[in-house]
């Protein structure tokens, strides 16, 4: 509670006594105004301060100046009670709602506090010392005790530990970490003590970007939320002219028409109408559930960088995948030797020292898998031939490593080799040794987060990839995807999701999901980019809508069922909320409302109101 | 130019209000408050300067909603 809260409960703590104290004595007349006038300024004297100076901004439709008419009109109708009664349930609702949104925004914030406040530096004398991460330039080594918060990112150059990433990724299990590991900022050090080579600076580490994100994302507004604060512009107003209809106009017509006009009868209706008019339960209830959401989501591995994103996902139908990266591993391992003619070791090694040179991550495989130093000695000549492979010299030997391509151009007879993954063909001066396969694993969740998002109402999933339709083909159909369209460039992606969009509407939305680093332009042009295993890549934060921080397919049906938990709040609230004021609203014309029920529309819904947005906060269990 | 501003403000459709007084105020491109992390970021028009712009902004807020505040 703050200062102004707590003064607040005091002055609510003290009317409420006084009340009491009034309900016990006889009062009559003049006197029983006279005492009730004492709680009634003790709780209500800042909403009369404010509702004049309303007047003087000429700004009538403040919910001050509102709630002061309709209580100096009770009062002036002789209802002090009532008069008393709704300034005091007006300002117990003024003071949840304050209360209620601080500490939902404190709890939130902190949930997402991942900020580290210091990093330990050697300085000059050899000591440590700790400084503001901000001052810590790269290069610098830092040193991370136990229990502490890796504040920048770097490169572990001494020790081993385990890290507890469920900050950044809601994955409970720690990870394991060594020397020469690169660790992200906001990871938690659980036991051993790490010396840390800083590549980053504070302000570009990954704990600062995603702080950043998320701070930054109930900025961005949804339509709901535009929606509300709409409504609520033209609501008020709305609301109070009715009010002075109501006043006016009956009771004219009844004159008119020869009866008692009873005044105060429709004056006293025309004010529970003002107290109705106010429209902050709707007005704060959208924006806090967004916020619990996206707090939520944050908690659970997934950042939303806007409300706006939030909202899109909820209306997904079309969820476009990228296969590598996303649905595999995008590590390639050397998976088998067929059609060998010779021992498989020779084939490989012969491999490895022709790819000796290429960085190409299959190049990279091959290097790997034999394991062995290479003679570099031996290798002459060597050229690569773009799209088809390597031709080299080695031992005086014609060595060509490659795919189907490179094997016809130089007329070498090959087997057909039906194994999934990428072959490469391996010959030596003309004669066709065997064929190397490599392959990428499919993560262990690819199969059943697509069948989760079937489950989940998810009408057409696609994978798109720029790899060999044989191989795109066999992975789609093992992991179930409804479509797949493979040797794709990274723009006739984008053309096919442009023309896949043609298909979607405004309430059935496409999402694409990429691994971020050459997916980025797809990313922005879907409706709802999202990039995966966000855990240090910059281009994957930069271009996604949402951004998974680790890279486990599953997460995609969790920000789907986030999405939509926190929409379904949503609309309750806009229904719940606007369905109660109008009822009260018609119920107060027709007299069968009294100032009770009004405070209730008012302060009541609000409460719930509220009460209902927290929950989105809770995303554990979906 | 695009700058942020930590503001005080108690209720949710006051910062509302703020935030339309601002985007009608003269040298403000576009605003949004943000009533949960209590922050507005004010997009000045061209060659607008926020030193001179923000009193603006301050006292056209306090018109709509006396109870608020803006640290700039």
């Amino acid at each position: 509670m703050n200062k102004k809260q707590k003064k607040m409960l005091k002055r609510i703590g003290i009317s409420i006594l006084c009340i009491l104290i009034l309900e016990l004595l006889p009062l009559k007349g003049w006197m029983e105004f006279a005492l009730y006038m004492i709680p009634y300024f003790i709780i209500g004297y800042d909403i009369l301060k404010k509702a004049i100076k309303g007047i003087l901004h000429k700004q009538v439709f403040d919910e001050c100046f509102l709630m002061a008419v309709a209580t100096v009109g009770a009062i002036a109708l002789g209802d002090y009670k009532e008069g008393v009664a709704v300034m005091l349930f007006y300002q117990i609702g003024e003071w949840f709602q304050s209360y209620a949104v601080g500490k939902s925004r404190k709890n939130i914030t902190e949930l997402m506090d991942i900020r580290p406040d210091y990093a330990n530096i050697y300085n000059e004398q050899g000591k440590l010392e700790q400084v503001d991460p901000d001052e810590v330039e790269i290069g610098t080594i830092i040193v991370v005790e136990p229990g502490e918060k890796i504040p920048i990112d770097g490169i572990v150059k001494e020790g081993n530990s385990t890290l507890n990433t469920s900050a950044l990724t809601g994955e409970s299990v720690p990870r394991s970490i060594h020397e020469g590991d690169e660790v992200i900022s906001g990871c938690i050090n659980i036991n051993g003590l790490l010396k840390i080579e800083t590549t980053k600076e504070f302000g570009e580490s990954t704990v600062s970007k995603i702080l950043d994100m998320v701070e930054n994302a109930s900025s961005k507004k949804s339509k709901s939320e535009n929606f509300i604060s709409k409504f609520a512009r033209y609501y008020t107003p709305a609301v109070c002219y009715g009010a002075l209809a109501l006043a006016v106009i009956p009771p004219v017509v009844r004159i008119v028409l020869g009866m008692p006009p009873v005044w105060s009868d429709w004056i006293f209706r025309a004010l529970t109408f003002l107290v109705i008019s106010c429209p902050c339960a709707l007005v704060i209830s959208i924006p806090l559930t967004f916020f619990a959401g996206i707090g939520g989501a944050s908690n659970a591995g997934v950042l939303v960088k806007g409300s706006n994103y939030l909202e899109a996902l909820s209306q997904v139908t079309t969820v476009v995948f990228d296969k590598t990266g996303t649905m595999t591993e995008g590590v390639f391992d050397v998976s088998k030797i067929c059609n060998a003619t010779i021992a498989e070791e020779e084939i490989l090694e012969l491999a490895a020292y022709a790819e000796n040179y290429s960085s190409h991550p299959i190049s990279k495989s091959l290097q790997k898998a034999y394991g062995k130093p290479v003679d570099t000695s031996i290798i002459a000549n060597v050229e690569e031939i773009s799209g088809q492979g390597i031709y080299a010299k080695i031992d005086n030997h014609k060595v060509l490593v490659g795919n189907d391509k490179l094997m016809k151009q130089h007329q070498i007879e090959y087997p057909i080799c039906n194994e999934m993954g990428t072959l490469v063909h391996v010959a030596r001066d003309q004669d066709y040794l065997g064929c190397i396969i490599i392959s990428d694993r499919l993560k262990k969740n690819a199969m059943v987060s697509i069948q989760e998002l079937k489950k989940n109402g998810i009408k057409k999933t696609i994978m798109l990839t720029g790899d060999h339709k044989r191989v795109a083909d066999a992975i789609g159909k093992t992991i179930g995807v409804d479509k797949v369209y493979a040797e794709l460039l990274p723009q006739d992606k984008v053309e096919k999701v442009e023309s896949l969009l043609k298909e979607c509407d405004e309430k059935h939305k496409l999402c694409f999901v990429g691994d971020g680093i050459n997916d980025a332009p797809v990313l922005t042009r879907a409706d709802v980019g999202i990039a995966m295993g966000a855990m240090g890549s910059d281009a994957a934060i930069e271009a996604a809508d949402i951004v998974l921080m680790d890279d486990d397919p599953l997460k995609i049906v969790k920000a789907i069922k986030i999405a939509r938990k926190t929409l379904g709040i949503v609309y309750q609230n806009i229904y719940f909320a606007i369905g109660i004021k109008l009822l009260c609203l018609f119920l107060g014309a027709i007299g069968m409302a009294n100032m009770w029920l009004a405070i209730f529309a008012d302060v009541g819904v609000m409460v719930i109101a509220v009460l209902n947005a927290i929950r989105a906060l809770n995303v554990k269990n979906l | 130019m695009k700058k942020t501003y930590k503001i005080d403000v108690d209720c949710a459709n006051c910062a509302n209000k703020m935030e339309m007084a601002t985007k009608n105020t003269e040298g403000v491109k576009d605003a949004v408050v943000n009533f949960m992390t209590l922050k507005m970021t004010v997009e000045f028009e061209e060659g607008a300067n926020p030193k001179e712009v923000m009193p603006r902004v301050k006292e056209n807020c306090k018109i709509v909603e006396d109870d608020c505040e803006i640290f700039f």
